[in-house]
């Protein structure tokens, strides 16, 4: 193997905050590099973020390498990974951990061909091998029937880790950390895409990733008024509506309430599952809610594998007579 | 404008969870009793290919790697609409990894030569790894926009809207470049007879790992596969019980507030 040493998370910022996912990122990064008995490196990059790193100090990190540049201010890919090219080569870290969001999916596997090794996107679970000391990295294939457990043999090894898959740390401000400014020194012949324009779908109410009770459905809701139904419940729970691919390749709901493998992955408190048979790339999506509940007529629908509770049912009949208790029973 | 697809055979992503088994001496998956398919996610690429070759013309070239390659399976984008077909078919694909297979499709792409555009789907049905397309972009240096739901052909250049978690991002790039395309780009269409009738026609251009300078005893993977198991889930269903569906949901209402779940 190479003499590459320590843990690195690729820190993400909105506003003055670190991402959640980002968060988490440095919980589990934490539990490796103590384990290893190494380091836990911070990157950042952006413009006008000095402040943001004490902030990564408390989250777990015992160092923080912080890229401020106006260049930086906008993720523009070409520029995040030339940079991050040059950050890595001169931390050298072992391990490189980052979020599998919009901008993980592209960086995490570009960058790795980049510096000659390869990368895990979408993990679940991290853990050092005891024996050889690599990193085992679980992530579901099939679209969820199955998980592997991959080890890269080329350092560093980059994984990108699932929302919600790991716990962030609480934030401990009395933490001490060093903090290290790398110039950026980006060379503007790197960049190839230009991006125009980023539009930002409206969404009413609540964000389904925010959202404690979502309240979803599937392929047998039939229609835009169908949606309007469960829309009624949600906003009786304060929840919002997801769904699964069926529906939002039929323009029943906007893509981007799509609960799944290539939609939204979310871990709400409740999750309503309405006439959703629980494919595998949908489970993918919604398996990490606390309580799942299930309407479906077919008894043996996946869903109901991985429900608490549940009805056999048609929803027609059933969901305007569970919408109606509920609201005499929120009244009471 | 030509294009090239990079599209995958894999185990039907449709068929009932319960067909699915695990070959855990080989760390293989298996769909028992359904045929294999093309990849869903390929088929969004073919897709994004015909539909720029109806606006703008040109000749699409579909590259499949891979064993057991059915030809009733990966002429399937011939008869969507596809003009020629290269299969990369070894049994050394067989241990690859996404680094492998990507290196392998790039040198096939080089070889081949005289393209524009490189599309692949944002990720297979089967490893989800999601590589592929950024890898071949990096191997060639070429620029690379994942996640499409619209490829607009200019002069010279592309304009893509990407998906993103809030919306999406409208990206400009010059050609050649990769282009890997999500599910929100619309349905594939289907097969036409005639199209199936030409595709009959087309006989797929066969390249072994030598064709592509490629050394096939040489072991060119990073990574490697530890261990493939199905996490189990325990069926605990509280079901509500009732005469009329109406009644079954009110129980379910009572039960929820009971079990301080609402």
């Amino acid at each position: 193997m190479s003499d590459n040493k320590g843990v690195a998370v690729y820190c993400e910022i909105k506003g003055d905050k670190i991402l959640p996912i980002s968060a988490e990122g440095l919980s589990i990064g934490r539990k490796l590099a103590d384990n290893l008995g190494q380091e836990l490196s911070v990157i950042i990059l952006g413009s006008g973020i000095s402040a943001l790193a004490p902030q990564a100090i408390a989250a777990g990190a015992d160092k923080v390498y912080v890229v401020d540049d106006a260049q930086l201010k906008d993720y523009q890919p070409d520029a995040y990974i030339s940079v991050l090219q040059k950050v890595i080569k001169q931390v050298r870290p072992q391990i490189v951990i980052m979020g599998q969001n919009d901008s993980g999916r592209e960086l995490a596997p570009r960058l790795a061909y980049r510096l000659g090794t390869a990368a895990t996107l979408d993990c679940v679970d991290l853990a050092i091998d005891p024996a050889t000391k690599r990193l085992l990295q679980t992530k579901p294939v099939y679209g969820g029937n199955a998980q592997a457990i991959i080890v890269t043999e080329t350092d560093p090894q980059i994984v990108t880790i699932r929302t919600k898959a790991f716990t962030a740390l609480e934030p401990d401000a009395s933490r001490k950390g060093e903090i290290v400014n790398i110039p950026a020194g980006l060379d503007a012949s790197v960049i190839k895409v230009k991006i125009l324009n980023r539009v930002i779908a409206e969404i009413a109410g609540i964000k389904i990733e925010d959202a404690t009770v979502v309240v979803a459905g599937g392929r047998g809701i039939g229609s835009v008024d169908g949606f309007k139904q469960l829309d009624e419940l949600a906003k009786l729970l304060k929840g919002a509506v997801g769904a699964s691919r069926p529906p939002c390749d039929n323009n029943w709901i906007p893509d981007t309430a799509q609960v799944g493998l290539t939609g939204k992955i979310i871990a709400p408190e409740v999750y309503i599952a309405i006439a959703i048979s629980g494919s595998s790339q949908h489970m993918s999506g919604c398996s990490g809610a606390k309580t799942i509940i299930a309407i479906n007529k077919d008894k043996e629908a996946n869903i109901f594998r991985h429900a608490r509770f549940g009805v056999v049912g048609d929803w027609k009949k059933v969901l305007p007579a569970f919408t109606q208790k509920v609201k005499e029973l929120l009244a009471s | 404008m030509n294009i090239i697809v990079c599209v995958k055979q894999v185990i039907d992503p449709e068929a009932p969870p319960a067909s699915f088994k695990i070959d855990a001496a080989n760390n293989r998956a298996e769909m028992k009793g359904a045929p294999p398919v093309i990849d869903p996610y390929g088929e969004y690429a073919v897709e994004a290919a015909l539909r720029l070759k109806e606006n703008v013309g040109g000749r699409i070239t579909v590259i499949s790697l891979g064993v057991n390659l059915l030809r009733e399976v990966v002429k399937k984008p011939l008869a969507m609409g596809a003009d020629e077909l290269i299969l990369l078919e070894d049994e050394s694909f067989s241990k690859g990894d996404s680094w492998s297979t990507a290196y392998a499709l790039a040198t096939t792409i080089k070889k081949k030569g005289e393209f524009d555009l490189i599309l692949c789907g944002r990720e297979a049905s089967d490893t989800n790894a999601g590589q592929t397309g950024p890898a071949i972009a990096e191997i060639l240096s070429l620029p690379c926009i994942t996640l499409a739901r619209k490829i607009e052909a200019g002069d010279n250049k592309i304009k893509v809207e990407r998906v993103s978690s809030s919306g999406y991002d409208v990206i400009e790039s010059p050609l050649p470049a990769v282009v890997t395309v999500s599910n929100e780009i619309g349905q594939p269409r289907y097969p036409t007879i005639k199209g199936i009738m030409a595709a009959k026609k087309i006989e797929p251009i066969m390249w072994k790992p030598a064709d592509i300078g490629l050394d096939a005893t040489a072991a060119n993977q990073r990574t490697k596969l530890v261990k493939l198991f199905q996490p189990v889930h325990e069926a605990k269903c509280e079901f509500a019980t009732g005469e009329t569906p109406e009644e079954m949901a009110v129980n379910l209402a009572a039960k929820l507030r009971e079990a301080k779940v609402l």
